[in-house]
């Protein structure tokens, strides 16, 4: 009757009459009458899996999307996503398991984590990375946790150049905590080292760089920034785009106490913002205040090599209200397909895939320039994603290009007015001259 | 078959690939030429390099190493670990959703919009709340939220006093955890031996101090709570608001809904419930629902209706805000909603009745060979307090583990922490007669070794790919990441 209830009406009947009752609803007596359900829900009816594909083809069928070539980012990029992912995470001895309680029917994803945690470590450059968190953001407010734990100060300063969510993000977090967020305004667009002294006290206890930042442009006084940081004491935490880090000095290059970004770029589709997940990876002292599950290597009692969860007096089934966080579910999955994701490209399809990014990128900036009205928001250093401004507003922008089936990129007046012509645009590896030439054709007939 | 025990690391070679992109086709300018020499690393990290053969053995190897729900009888209490339909994941694969980006234009992803209104809608009218968000990633993410609307509500009234969360000793860890990240504090209360609230202790502690109550129901003893009404009236008259932790959702689908029982806040984890699959521990989905005086502080965007089609509006002056960077996992609650096409109202119930009927049956047919920790009819899970010791003795550690080598999951075990030596068992609706008879005598036969063979379950498992790890010093001298011999 139902595929997914096995039990059929015979059963039922062997089954209670095995332990004595009547019928199922002797279970449920115990459910006072007034609070009882006394009718159906008001639900459709049952509908096989027929129904159920012609009904969400429809449904999907009002998103366009998939016809659409993309150069919208903001921390979500539409790269290559190699097929072997996809094979990987749809073996059900993975998707089907919970959280690994049971070490010796867990070794595979034990391992998985063990080995994602070190490919999350070289890539950041850091000494330690737990299992991931919920998003980029939300591990952005669990750095600033750590920052707060570490230091016992309850600042926290950003540039206003984060990623607007980002902002949300933490500050919804920090304000429930009774923290402060203190956001430094910058300077065309960079967070410098002069407008971070004005702000940084002994009451700070970490302060936030995003590099690519929002706006797509290299942060270029990271080292003065940390310098000054850790002279007051304070946590530097370093929000990066992971693909960029094939190419950009890392945050362990930068002395970064802490290191966090969102996963998705590695291997994990569009999905309308989710699932993807949060990495932080931290240098090795502050291992204790990290959130989450970590993989530890250890021996069987054979002496043969495996993995356990550890460190878990951290955690809040052990803890409870004195846990270093709340998090227990991660986004494990979105994980695996990261690590399936960098051990395919490996050390030199990384630095491939960020080099032509950057490379497609400025090619399009500077036909841009050379052949349309349209200028830098600002004339600065970016890696693969950069703002254009005109007198024209940027919806129209965007509209010609949808009809040419382009998504032209962000409208950047969510960060403020004064962006009300502005486009932020991202360019990936997956871009084609040819796509691009005609972001640039529609853009030039542009009245 | 050969046993597997290499890392991905040890399989590297420099001049291996598994994947290429297509070749440059704009004019290959140098980074250099347009980055600052300070921003780029000397060499690119320390990623393997394997053929696209080897990473698929890898890790077919290593899942060959793990058990899903697609393996075996997974009875962990508290986590609901029932079948994952197939139909799920091939819909959440269909490129029309995959390939849309959050940061599209209302217009161009109105089947996304119209899909999580519709879940919305399904979701109150299964908890008979008012308004749903489904930003919040995971369970503790939906508690943790739910935490901030009692706090935003109160606030909002003018009333800063309220801090205190009261919290049974029986809850699950998240929510203490949880409490603390809302930046509120618990009180916990005692609860009497059979799981239930102890009116008198919560009267005590009940006051203009005390911001909300959190409630499981059924209880993590898998038994209704009968005085959820005084309950409900008593937080309601100190000012109070009542929170439900849907973790034990599957006994009640439309028997009994927690809007009706007075909770004013409710979290679902979809990754239970509602069959999206765990993943080895995420990604998840946790749904809050809220009633009408609470929607004002649900986080931003929501989906509103506006004429013909939907738009995402942040039109809310109360809003606690974000928690999240977009609109949640939505290629996980995606899946929730096909499941609930698939079952429909009739199917849901059904499946709340088996669930209860699957417990019912494992639970008194094991009652000889172990103690009950409260001897009543349970709902979907029960509770048992170890071996039956006028038997034998054995912790339930041990039990656990040997259970390891009759090939089914254990048990959760060691909680509720009000129960000594506690096994939590959920046997869900999707598992057949058959299977829990298997578990049933499996059980039987552990508590016989115990018995007669003492030895051979305190040494289990024996037969699973690594034995009894050293968790003690995996944590005294931690190796968290793989590093090349010197």
């Amino acid at each position: 009757m139902f595929p997914y209830i096995a039990n059929t009406p015979q059963d039922e009947k062997d089954m209670l009459k095995a332990i004595g009752f009547n019928s199922i609803e002797e279970f449920f007596e115990d459910i006072p009458k007034e609070l009882r359900l006394n009718r159906d829900l008001n639900l459709k009816p049952a509908m096989t899996e027929a129904e159920i594909k012609v009904h969400m083809e429809k449904l999907g069928g009002k998103n366009q999307g998939k016809e659409l070539v993309n150069f919208l980012g903001g921390g979500v990029y539409d790269r290559h996503i190699p097929s072997v992912i996809n094979h990987v995470i749809s073996r059900s001895e993975f998707y089907t398991a919970y959280t690994p309680y049971q070490p010796e029917i867990s070794q595979g994803t034990l391992q998985v984590i063990f080995e994602y945690q070190t490919l999350i470590t070289n890539l950041t450059g850091m000494d330690v990375s737990n299992a991931s968190l919920y998003d980029g953001a939300s591990a952005v407010a669990e750095a600033a946790f750590m920052a707060v734990d570490k230091t016992r100060n309850k600042e926290i300063i950003v540039p206003d150049n984060i990623h607007p969510n980002t902002l949300r993000v933490l500050k919804t977090y920090l304000h429930f905590k009774d923290l402060e967020l203190v956001v430094v305004p910058t300077n065309e667009g960079t967070f410098s080292k002069a407008a971070l002294e004005e702000k940084i006290s002994e009451n700070t206890a970490g302060v936030v760089v995003q590099n690519p930042n929002f706006f797509g442009l290299v942060e270029d006084e990271i080292e003065e920034i940390v310098e000054l940081t850790h002279k007051n004491k304070a946590l530097l935490i370093m929000s990066v785009d992971p693909i960029t880090l094939g190419v950009l000095k890392s945050p362990g290059d930068y002395g970064a106490d802490i290191a966090v970004g969102d996963g998705q770029s590695l291997g994990n589709g569009l999905n309308f913002g989710g699932p993807y997940f949060g990495f932080l990876a931290a240098t090795k002292k502050l291992i204790r205040k990290m959130p989450g599950r970590i993989a530890g290597q250890t021996l069987d009692k054979d002496g043969k090599r495996g993995f356990v969860l550890t460190l878990q007096t951290r955690e809040q089934h052990i803890r409870r209200e004195k846990a270093t966080s709340n998090i227990c579910t991660n986004q494990a999955l979105n994980a695996l397909a990261a690590s399936v994701y960098m051990v395919a490209l490996g050390k030199k399809g990384i630095a491939e895939v960020a080099t032509q990014s950057a490379q497609k990128a400025h090619y399009l900036y500077n036909q841009i320039l050379e052949k349309t009205n349209f200028k830098p928001v600002y004339d600065k250093p970016f890696f693969m994603e950069f703002g254009i401004t005109s007198d024209i507003p940027a919806a129209k922008g965007k509209e010609a290009l949808l009809k040419e089936g382009i998504l032209g990129g962000i409208e950047l007046r969510i960060c403020g007015e004064q962006f009300k012509n502005a486009l932020l645009v991202a360019v990936t590896e997956k871009r084609t001259k040819e796509e691009m030439d005609q972001f640039v054709q529609v853009l030039e007939g542009l009245k | 078959m050969k046993t597997y025990e290499t890392l991905i690391f040890e399989l590297s070679n420099p001049d291996r690939r598994a994947f290429e992109i297509p070749k440059v086709d704009v004019p290959e300018e140098s980074l250099e030429s347009f980055l600052p020499k300070g921003a780029l690393r000397g060499e690119a990290p320390e990623l393997p390099q394997v053929s696209q053969v080897d990473l698929m053995r890898h890790y077919t190897n290593l899942s060959n190493r793990n058990y899903g729900l697609d393996t075996g009888f997974y009875p962990l209490g508290s986590c609901t670990m029932k079948y994952n339909p197939k139909i799920n994941e091939d819909m959440a694969r269909l490129p029309n959703f995959t390939e849309t980006h959050p940061m599209q234009d209302d217009s161009l992803v109105q089947g996304n919009l119209e899909l999580m209104d519709n879940l919305d809608q399904m979701l109150c009218e299964i908890t008979g709340m008012d308004k749903m968000t489904l930003q919040p990633i995971a369970g503790s993410h939906g508690e943790m939220l739910g935490l901030m609307l009692m706090k935003a509500y109160h606030a909002d009234k003018g009333d800063h006093n309220r801090k205190k969360i009261i919290v049974p000793d029986s809850s699950h860890g998240t929510n203490p955890a949880s409490v603390a990240m809302a930046g509120l504090e618990v009180v916990t209360i005692e609860s009497k031996e059979n799981g239930e609230g102890d009116l008198d202790a919560l009267q005590e502690a009940m006051g203009d101090d005390v911001a909300g109550l959190m409630l499981t129901n059924p209880n993590t003893l898998g038994l209704f709570e009968k005085q959820i009404q005084e309950i409900a009236k008593m937080v309601h008259e100190a000012g109070g608001l009542l929170y439900y932790d849907g973790a034990n959702t599957n006994a009640i689908m439309g028997i009994t809904r927690p809007g009706d029982m007075g909770f004013d806040i409710v979290h679902l984890n979809l990754h239970k419930t509602f069959t999206t699959p765990h993943g080895g521990g995420g990604p998840g989905s946790g749904p809050v629902g809220v009633k009408e005086r609470l929607i004002p502080y649900l986080p931003v965007p929501f989906v509103e209706k506006k004429g013909a089609g939907y738009k995402l509006s942040y039109d809310a002056p109360k809003s606690v805000g974000k928690i999240s960077n977009y609109y949640g996992n939505f290629g996980i609650y995606l899946r929730a909603y096909v499941y609930i096409l698939s079952m429909g109202y009739n199917g849901l119930k059904r499946a709340s009745e088996v669930a209860v009927l699957n417990a019912n049956y494992v639970m008194y047919s094991l009652k000889d060979h172990f103690k009950l920790a409260v001897d009543r009819p349970c709902k979907h899970e029960f509770v048992l307090a170890g071996i039956n010791t006028d038997i034998a003795e054995m912790p339930t550690v041990n039990i656990a583990k040997r259970l390891l080598d009759y090939g089914h999951h254990p048990p959760t075990v060691y909680f509720p922490l009000i129960v000594h030596e506690a096994l939590m068992v959920e046997p869900t609706e999707t598992e057949s007669k058959e299977m829990l008879d298997d578990f049933i005598e499996a059980m039987k036969a552990i508590v016989e070794e115990s018995k007669n063979d003492p030895e051979l379950v305190k040494t289990a498992p024996h037969t699973t790919p690594v034995r009894k790890l050293d968790e003690v010093g995996a944590a005294r001298n931690p190796i968290v990441r793989w590093e090349p011999e010197e």
